[in-house]
């Protein structure tokens, strides 16, 4: 009983597309990630090095990942929204 | 002091009385379940998105995060990273299909296209796990807060906390749990940033005195000579009555016991080529009676273990004071080779009949706190390296299967909200981890660190800039304690009472009974996890956060991503990949070197050595899943029969609610 979704969407023509781009930037994101990690256990000096203004790599890379993380996911919210619209004046056309 | 616990009662009054206002004025659009689960689908995506960030950014987040950075440097950081990463996750792969799928809860997403009882009954006991498990260090966060702040006892103030969040929580649901979030949220941000304005501004000091209100201490160190293994300090005042050797991972570190006048303190032996010197520490002896002796005399509220960190050489320079200092320049001013930290360990042991703590400072060049090594020994053995690369894996998959995260994509009215909320989670959440880099390096400086509980770092760290920051801050903490709470009590409750009483066991008959039971639900779980908190007093944080992530990420991951992505998966094999997930994870955490210690037992002795689960339990979750949907019938509905059973749903009761709009 009481079986259905919160709100009641219609098909999402866009389904195909966002799901594709989110894997492709998962996978970009996911790479500069593990790249990361590998950094940290098979060279930990080099996280030492200074990069620039007397940062070093791990401050810099830690920042990164984190402010990258923000870029793709506003440019993943302005694909998925402009690939939806495009389908709804479709639709409506 | 009395001054600022006036203050701080203020306004942690005030702060707890606006979230009782808010949640008994939403109280009214928790009359369906619709309403009481999802908010009734109606919140508007940048409040929602700021609500995640009050979600997330709990206690261990805002509390454990800076206090781990203000002891172990760059390490601290790695959870904030790791935990922001794992929002990609979420993003780019859960959100949206998630949310397509599901109506109120993780089970809903989980079995919207097998409708089978075991997948329901699984996949609301891994809800329970998680939220509970999550929900222990968060109480006991409580506890640890209220102690310093309003000087009661630790289990009033887990008490407290859970009869105002079972308040909130039973009064009006998702909606108001919502808000409270998108205050605390706000709040939390706002005043982490004035805090990192206000460090930037004092610059870093070799002996920081928290704006004059507390003069810096500075530990003595005496010269000695040792004969025959006898030491004699060179000064006559200080005699030698006593010494203990502690065994610490592979070396051997000396402290002796010294008498000066009538005190006896315990001094840390250092010996080179140079000579030998003795280094004043601080230390907290437990006699047999339960007397407590700090730095060798009573305990009282005059005499209590002062707060430590400060930096003895700054870019090379002794004695100096920065002054103002843009924030770049902070971190490479710390940063720098030629900058010594003193950082603080502790060593515990029993002489005689006395349990002894003792406290003692390590100088370390600047450059090391600022990347990894303090904690997580990435240049270690290859089992530290794999517990390091294991706990980054669990960060990264854990936050898109924490339950109480996944039921907010609920209560937005569509798809595109519910992915621009989390675009505006992820700009909050990341602002605010790369704000904790500087919190916790600042309390590292500033002589803000509590040798006995690191968890009130940023709060103390605020208290060295004034009455008013140190009081807003904490009530923060406070509700920051109290808005993670409700949403996992809402996300618990709703696994009891929609899940296991309405979907799997077909108990309740209207809109109105499943209200009243996620209430009641809501109440068993909030006694539970004030009697836990209570019990599991003392314990670390950061160990039971672990725990919560490593569980999540094993038990439910997996099932998510396949389930989405691999039309072949079975629900048995999802049932198994669950049960398999559960029982790795706990069981490795719970025969880790951590939990022997939790035991009273050597470390060492643990049958596994790992500390963080993840890099075999997901793994292993993930293989379960794979192989036994390849063993089992096909039972998942297609995509077509999926849309064509929305587009026709069954009869509902009389008494459904109309979703709203798309």
């Amino acid at each position: 009983m009481l079986h259905e979704p919160a709100a009641v969407s219609g098909i999402d023509e866009a389904a195909g597309y966002k799901k594709r781009l989110g894997l492709k930037m998962l996978l970009v994101y996911g790479v500069i990630y593990i790249i990361f990690i590998v950094i940290n256990v098979a060279w930990p000096k080099v996280m030492g090095t200074i990069v620039v203004g007397g940062l070093n790599l791990a401050i810099i890379y830690g920042f990164a990942l984190i402010i990258i993380a923000f870029v793709l996911a506003v440019v993943y919210n302005w694909a998925c929204t402009r690939h939806e619209k495009y389908f709804e004046r479709e639709k409506k056309a | 002091m009395g001054e600022v616990k006036t203050l701080a009662i203020v306004i942690f009054v005030v702060i707890v009385a606006l979230v009782l206002f808010v949640s008994f004025f939403t109280a009214r659009k928790a009359r369906s379940a619709h309403g009481y689960y999802a908010a009734g689908g109606r919140i508007h995506w940048g409040v929602n998105g700021i609500a995640f960030a009050g979600d997330y950014l709990s206690a261990a987040s805002f509390l454990g995060i800076c206090g781990m950075i203000a002891v172990s440097g760059y390490d601290g950081f790695l959870y904030s990273i790791g935990y922001l990463a794992g929002w990609v996750v979420a993003l780019f792969v859960v959100a949206e299909p998630l949310r397509r799928l599901g109506r109120y809860t993780f089970t809903d997403g989980l079995d919207a296209k097998f409708n089978k009882r075991s997948v329901k009954l699984m996949a609301a006991i891994a809800t329970l796990v998680v939220s509970i498990f999550y929900l222990i260090p968060q109480m006991v966060g409580a506890g640890v807060l209220i102690e310093p702040l309003l000087g009661f006892p630790h289990w009033v103030g887990v008490v407290l906390v859970g009869a105002i969040v079972i308040t909130i929580v039973a009064t009006a649901g998702m909606t108001s749990t919502t808000y409270v979030q998108f205050i605390k949220g706000s709040l939390l941000i706002v005043f982490a940033l004035v805090i990192v304005i206000a460090l930037t501004v004092r610059g870093l000091s070799t002996e920081p005195d928290q704006g004059g209100r507390v003069p810096f201490y500075n530990y003595k160190t005496i010269t000695a000579t040792q004969t025959d293994g006898a030491i004699t300090p060179n000064d006559p005042a200080y005699q030698v009555v006593g010494q203990h050797d502690v065994k610490v991972k592979d070396k051997t570190l000396t402290f002796v016991k010294i008498k000066s006048g009538d005190i006896t303190t315990w001094w840390k032996l250092d010996s080179d080529s140079a000579g030998v010197t003795l280094h004043e520490t601080q230390q907290l002896v437990t006699q047999e009676d339960g007397t407590k002796l700090v730095n060798g005399a009573p305990e009282s509220a005059d005499n209590k273990l002062r707060l430590v960190g400060n930096v003895s050489s700054i870019a090379g320079e002794m004695d100096t004071t920065t002054g103002p200092v843009n924030p770049f320049k902070f971190l490479s001013l710390i940063g720098d080779p030629d900058t010594t930290i003193n950082l603080w360990k502790t060593v515990k042991f029993t002489e005689g009949t006395d349990n002894v703590s003792v406290f003692y400072s390590v100088p370390v060049a600047g450059d090391t706190v600022v990347k990894p090594g303090q904690q997580f020994k990435v240049a270690g053995s290859w089992v530290d390296r794999v517990d390091f690369v294991s706990l980054m894996i669990a960060l990264f998959l854990g936050t898109a299967a924490l339950p109480h995260i996944l039921i907010r994509y609920y209560t937005v009215p569509s798809q595109r909200a519910a992915r621009k909320s989390t675009v505006v989670a992820i700009a909050a959440i990341g602002f605010f981890y790369i704000l904790t880099l500087f919190l916790g390096l600042g309390a590292m400086t500033s002589s803000t660190v509590n040798v006995l509980d690191n968890n009130m770092s940023a709060p103390l760290l605020a208290e060295s800039f004034g009455t008013f920051l140190f009081a807003m801050i904490s009530a923060i903490a406070f509700a920051t304690v109290l808005g993670t709470v409700s949403g996992l009590i809402i996300a618990a409750s709703g696994a009891v009472a929609h899940d296991l009483m309405d979907r799997f066991g077909g108990l309740i008959k209207n809109e109105r009974q499943k209200v009243l039971a996620g209430r009641v639900a809501a109440f068993v779980v909030g006694a539970i996890a004030i009697l836990l908190g209570i019990a599991f007093q003392g314990v670390n944080v950061s160990f039971l956060v672990g725990l919560a992530f490593a569980v999540a990420a094993s038990a439910n991951l997996p099932c998510i991503i396949m389930m989405l992505f691999w039309k072949r998966t079975t629900s048995k094999g999802m049932v198994a990949s669950m049960i398999v997930g559960i029982v790795s994870s706990v069981g490795i955490i719970l025969f880790s070197p951590t939990a022997w210690e939790l035991y009273g037992l050597v470390a060492t002795d643990a049958p596994i050595q790992m500390k963080n689960p993840g890099i075999i339990s997901i793994p292993l979750s993930f293989v379960v899943i794979y192989v036994v949907s390849k063993l089992t019938k096909p039972d998942m509905m297609s995509d077509q029969a999926f849309a064509d059973s929305r587009a026709n749903p069954a009869p509902q009761p009389a008494v459904a609610e109309a979703a709203p709009a798309e």
